[in-house]
C-alpha cells in the first residue's frame, strides 16, 4: 500500500549526522552520555522486555544485557531515538531467547497458532451487533494478563504502539516488516484482544 | 472504499497515521458504514481504557544497580592522557599559525553548545519542569516573554499540523538566559530553544544526533533556534520547517 503515509514521516534519509569522533572521547565521557541518554529509557525497555518474555527474572537479565551491548555499540550508534534504537537491541536478545527456548513444545504450539491467526480473515467472529457493543473496563493488572496472552508478532506490535507510542515508521525498523505488515498486524492484534476481552466479561455476569 | 480496506486503515485512523486523502476516504466510508462506523467506536473506546490504565512496569532499583554497577568506571587521567595533550596543544599552536584555528574552534564550540541544549532538554524532563507559562494559547505564551528575554521568540500554533503548544520556560544555554517553547507531538516532547545570535546571518537547517536525541538548528534574522526531542528525524524536520514557515509569515 504505498503512499499511505505522512510524507514527514517516511524514509530514513537525510537523517541528520552524529557528533563526529574526532574528540577522542574517553570512556568516562562517553558512559556519561550514554547513561545521561538511556537511563531515562530504563521504565520503557523494562515494560516491553516484561511483555515480550513475560518472566520478570528474564526480563531483568535481558535488560541488563541489552544496556551493555547498547554501550558497547554507543559509538556507531547514529540515531534516531535512542528509545526505538534500544527496544531493536532488546528485541534481539529477546529473540535469542527464544530460539534458546524453541525445544519446548509450548514455543513451537505458538509459533503454530501465531501463523494460523496471522493467515486467518479479521472478521471471522463477527459480533451479532457491534453497535450495541460496550467494552467494560478492565483494571490495568487484567489489561496487562490479555495483552501478555497474545502470540508473539501481535504482542509485540501492540505494546510498541499502544505502550510505547511509537510511529509504524519507528515499530517497522524495529520489528523490520514493512509498513504494510505493521498495519495488519497491528489490526489484527487489537481484533485478538478485543475479542478476549469481551470474553473476559462472560463469567462475571 | 471497501469494507476490508477499511477495517485495517481505521486503525491508521485512530493512530492518526493517515494523510489526509485517505483520512477523508476513510471518514467517508465510515459515514455511510454502520458496521465499521462501530468499529471504529469499539477501538477507540478500547484504546482510550488502555490509555487510562497503568500497563507500563517499573524496573525494579536492584536492576537499575546491576546496570550501574556494570558501566566502566570514570575516566582517571594517566600519563599518556596528558601526553595526548600536550601533542593536541603544539597541533593547535600550528593551526593558530594558519588561521585554521578559527574553524576549528568555532565547530568545538557548536558541538558544545548542541551538548547543552540536550543537557537542558534533559533537565527540563527529568526535574519535571517543563514549562514557567503553561498554555495551549500562543497569545499567552508570547507575552509571557516579554521583560523576561531581551528578544521576542515567535510562538506558532501548530496543533493542526499535529504539534500541540504546551507552553513557554525560561533556560540557560551558554551561560545566557534563553527561551523555550514546548511542544508535544503524540508522547515526545519538544524544545524549542530560542536565543539572539551575534551576527544576522541566516543559517540552512541541520539536523543533529547528540547523545540519542535529534536537534534541528537554524539561524534566521538574528534568531538561532535549536529543535530538541527523542522524535525521529523526520518529524522533527517536519516541525523545523513548519515553524520556520510560520516564524517567515508572522
Amino acid at each position: 500500500m504505498p503512499g499511505l503515509w505522512k510524507p514527514g514521516s517516511r524514509a530514513s534519509a537525510g537523517k541528520g549526522k552524529s557528533m563526529p569522533a574526532h574528540r577522542a572521547d574517553d570512556d568516562g565521557e562517553r558512559t556519561r552520555r550514554f547513561r545521561d541518554a538511556a537511563l531515562p529509557c530504563l521504565d520503557d525497555v523494562y515494560t516491553l522486555a516484561r511483555y515480550l518474555l513475560r518472566d520478570a527474572d528474564a526480563a531483568e537479565d535481558a535488560v541488563q544485557e541489552c544496556y551493555l551491548r547498547a554501550l558497547k555499540h554507543f559509538d556507531s550508534y547514529r540515531g534516531p531515538a535512542i528509545k526505538p534504537w534500544l527496544f531493536a537491541i532488546l528485541r534481539n536478545i529477546c529473540h535469542a531467547e527464544f530460539a534458546r527456548r524453541m525445544n519446548s513444545p509450548t514455543a513451537i504450539a505458538e509459533i503454530a497458532e501465531a501463523e494460523s491467526q496471522e493467515a486467518a480473515p479479521l472478521w471471522h467472529e463477527a459480533q451479532a451487533s457491534p453497535e450495541a457493543e460496550l467494552l467494560r473496563r478492565r483494571d490495568a493488572t487484567t489489561i496487562q494478563r490479555l495483552v501478555s496472552a497474545l502470540a508473539e508478532p501481535f504482542r509485540e506490535i501492540l505494546v510498541l504502539r499502544e505502550m510505547q507510542n511509537l510511529s509504524y515508521r519507528e515499530i517497522s525498523d524495529i520489528v523490520g516488516a514493512p509498513i504494510g505488515t505493521v498495519m495488519s498486524r497491528l489490526a489484527r492484534a487489537r481484533a485478538m484482544l478485543r475479542t478476549a476481552w469481551m470474553a473476559e466479561e462472560e463469567p462475571h455476569k | 472504499m471497501t469494507c476490508d480496506e477499511a477495517e485495517i486503515l481505521l486503525h491508521a485512523l485512530l493512530d492518526d497515521e493517515l494523510d489526509a486523502g485517505h483520512v477523508r476516504e476513510v471518514e467517508a466510508h465510515i459515514a455511510t458504514c454502520q458496521r465499521c462506523a462501530a468499529e471504529l467506536n469499539a477501538y477507540r473506546d478500547m484504546r482510550s481504557a488502555m490509555a487510562t490504565s497503568d500497563l507500563h512496569f517499573t524496573a525494579p532499583p536492584q536492576l537499575r544497580q546491576r546496570i550501574e554497577v556494570a558501566f566502566p568506571k570514570a575516566h582517571t587521567p594517566n600519563r599518556r592522557a596528558v601526553l595526548k595533550g600536550f601533542a593536541m596543544g603544539s597541533v593547535l599552536s600550528a593551526l593558530a599559525a594558519t588561521g585554521l584555528v578559527v574553524v576549528v574552534l568555532r565547530h568545538e564550540d557548536e558541538q558544545r553548545i548542541l551538548s547543552e541544549v540536550v543537557s537542558a532538554h534533559l533537565r527540563a524532563l527529568q526535574a519535571g519542569h517543563l514549562t514557567d507559562v503553561l498554555s495551549t494559547d500562543q497569545h499567552t505564551v508570547k507575552p509571557w516573554f516579554n521583560g523576561r528575554l531581551d528578544v521576542a521568540p515567535p510562538v506558532v500554533d501548530l496543533t493542526a499540523q499535529g504539534f500541540t503548544l504546551i507552553g513557554g520556560r525560561l533556560d540557560h544555554v551558554n551561560g545566557r538566559t534563553i527561551g523555550a517553547i514546548v511542544y508535544r507531538r503524540r508522547t515526545h516532547v519538544i524544545n524549542l530553544f530560542v536565543a539572539q545570535t551575534t551576527n544576522a546571518e541566516s543559517r540552512m537547517a541541520k539536523i543533529e544526533t547528540v547523545q540519542g536525541f535529534n536537534i534541528r538548528h537554524w539561524s534566521e534574522r538574528g534568531l538561532t533556534y535549536w529543535a530538541v526531542s527523542d522524535l525521529n528525524a523526520d518529524e522533527l524536520a517536519d516541525f523545523g520547517s513548519k515553524v520556520e514557515l510560520a516564524a517567515g509569515a508572522s
